[in-house]
């Protein structure tokens, strides 16, 4: 039988969201391709990650856990996973759309001489033939693709994007890999690494995004969208503008020359929408604008519409929605 | 130092692309192209290498039509010092498969000792070619880089990882795909321009690296079976009034109606 295996992210021992809404639809997806589903995870882990993987839907679990695979390598991960999954024939390898999978899943995908489709939205099963749905073209159009069945397929998912999907808890059956890259596989060395600030919310995981543009005028309007962002547990994002003004990191850049997301709730203030900013959030489930320009171009492509000023707006949205919570 | 940018000819980002209702892939009639703004900061980066240390090439090179001269002009108007464009008819819709192969074999033929890519392609936003390239090559690579120095017979990168910046060391010959904010793209001069008019463009056939045309689709490993416009339909509803009505309304709204809460 061919396998559909799940490369699981965590922090720890916790597998991290974006993964488990993923693992929900790889069950369906493993299901009607009529393949057996396995989630893999790479690096020493305890128990504790297994069992938790079965909770939520796993029935098998692969553990790669040799201690030369604790830390992520691009080099060490290809060799390891395409060892592993190599004697397994596998179908497809599905990773959410993380920077990790970003860096691993193309040189994976070379290496297994399997097709490659990345931030897919949506997936079929036509004729036995696995299709992914992508936005191409800034989001503008969308793409069906097709991978062959002769060869794996290595497929990226953006997070939030795949519906949450009821599984039934499995006792997962693990496997220990003792594999690991020979010397000299990995030539890259890490030197260190800069964190975002704690507990920052990457806005590719948040379901809610905040996002302050031109309208801000200046870094700390970002001080009006925070309460805001905190009362509905979601994350800071910024227009090119604000960004290429210095007024926040590029980490938080929504748009085409920034990051794509795809949350549940979108809330664009003092932002004017142009094309290259609504590349990256059309997927958004809901979109609220704020702008005091009646003429600004997000009102064509919003679900709310807010003419007025979001310094008058926000604070009072934000309270409202705080007792509207606090006593649901 | 051999610096190879590999480079693509996109749709500018504000152009209206629609589907062509024959095949699953845009009418490319009226259409404005420009280099794909990633590779702006890979060839910017070259030139900007090349300046510091000397003794350095800079070549960049193409799978893509001849339209694509264009886009190629602008690199060597911008500091490249040559240009490459490996095309066949036969290509097509290309998919990210077929491409890397090819580059790979145009990288090995020209001889490279840093290759550098945009992170994406704003086309199909694939972000595939330079991880399979150097999957290929067989080198270390670095994805989404924004920070660059090289440091004899290595480099020194900052990547994007999900916690942040890795300031990762890799070995040359390696491969790097540039993320925005790797350095500020030149816009070229006048006569710049005027010169890179002039300057050849070196054009490889697949055969010339060793690929037969028909066995090109058997490089391939997805297809494009539909292309179509966006749907989504968005309610365009206004919440007018002052701002303490417009809050309560739109707290409101977004609980009951769109149950975004």
């Amino acid at each position: 039988m061919d396998g559909v295996f799940v490369i699981i992210e965590r922090l720890d021992d916790e597998p991290r969201r974006v993964t488990v809404e993923m693992l929900a639809q790889a069950r369906q997806l493993a299901h009607e391709l009529g393949a057996s589903l396995t989630a893999v995870i790479a690096g020493p882990a305890g128990p504790r990650l297994a069992a938790r993987l079965g909770e939520l839907g796993a029935p098998s679990v692969l553990h790669l856990s040799h201690e030369s695979l604790r830390a992520y390598s691009a080099q060490g991960y290809t060799w390891a996973l395409a060892e592993a999954l190599g004697e397994r024939r596998p179908r497809a390898v599905l990773l959410a759309h993380s920077a990790l999978a970003r860096d691993l899943a193309p040189r994976l995908a070379a290496r297994m001489d399997a097709a490659f489709v990345s931030d897919c939205t949506g997936w079929h099963v036509s004729d036995g033939a696995l299709r992914l749905t992508r936005g191409v073209y800034g989001g503008k159009l969308q793409a069906c693709v097709q991978v062959g069945q002769m060869h794996p397929a290595v497929v990226t998912f953006r997070p939030n994007a795949l519906g949450v999907v009821p599984t039934p808890a499995a006792a997962a059956e693990v496997e220990h890999s003792p594999l690991a890259p020979p010397t000299g596989t990995v030539t890259t060395v890490v030197r260190g690494l800069v964190a975002r600030s704690e507990g920052e919310l990457g806005i590719q995981e948040a379901r809610v995004i905040v996002a302050g543009g031109r309208g801000l005028g200046g870094p700390d309007g970002f001080d009006v969208l925070r309460p805001l962002a905190d009362v509905l547990g979601g994350a800071i994002g910024a227009s090119r503008t604000a960004v290429d003004s210095g007024w926040i990191g590029v980490d938080h850049q929504v748009g085409q020359t920034g990051k794509a997301v795809s949350p549940s709730l979108y809330i664009a203030c003092g932002i004017s929408g142009a094309v290259q900013h609504f590349a990256g959030m059309s997927s958004s489930k809901v979109i609220v604008a704020i702008n005091k320009d009646p003429d600004a171009p997000i009102f064509e492509r919003a679900d709310y519409c807010v003419v007025g000023d979001l310094f008058e707006v926000v604070p009072r949205l934000t309270e409202e929605l705080r007792s509207m919570l606090d006593t649901a | 130092m051999r610096l190879v940018a590999c480079v693509k000819q996109v749709p500018d980002s504000e152009a209206r692309v629609t589907p062509r209702p024959d095949r699953p892939v845009i009418d490319e009639r009226d259409i404005s192209f420009v280099l794909n703004p990633y590779d702006e900061y890979a060839v910017e980066e070259a030139v900007r290498i090349k300046e510091a240390k000397g003794e350095s090439d800079v070549a960049v090179l193409c799978v893509g039509p001849p339209r694509s001269e264009e886009a190629l002009r602008r690199c060597l108007a911008a500091g490249a010092d040559r240009a490459l464009r490996v095309w066949d008819d036969h290509l097509g819709d290309v998919d990210g498969a077929v491409v890397a192969r090819l580059l790979a074999l145009a990288l090995e033929r020209v001889g490279f000792d840093l290759v550098l890519c945009g992170r994406l392609a704003i086309d199909d936003a694939a972000g595939e070619v330079g991880g399979r390239v150097a999957e290929l090559l067989g080198v270390a690579h670095a994805t989404a880089v924004s920070a660059l120095s090289v440091e004899g017979d290595r480099i020194i990168a900052e990547r994007e990882v999900d916690s942040g910046l890795e300031v990762i060391e890799l070995p040359l010959p390696s491969v790097i795909t540039a993320q925005k904010g790797l350095n500020e793209p030149r816009y070229p001069a006048i006569p710049a321009i005027m010169k890179a008019r002039r300057l050849p463009i070196q054009q490889l056939t697949v055969q010339e690296l060793g690929v037969e045309p028909g066995a090109l689709g058997d490089l391939s490993r997805r297809k494009v079976v539909t292309l179509d416009a966006v749907e989504t339909e968005r309610r365009r509803r206004r919440i007018e009034g002052e701002p303490d009505a417009v809050a309560r309304d739109l707290a409101l709204l977004l609980r009951d109606d769109a149950r975004a809460l």
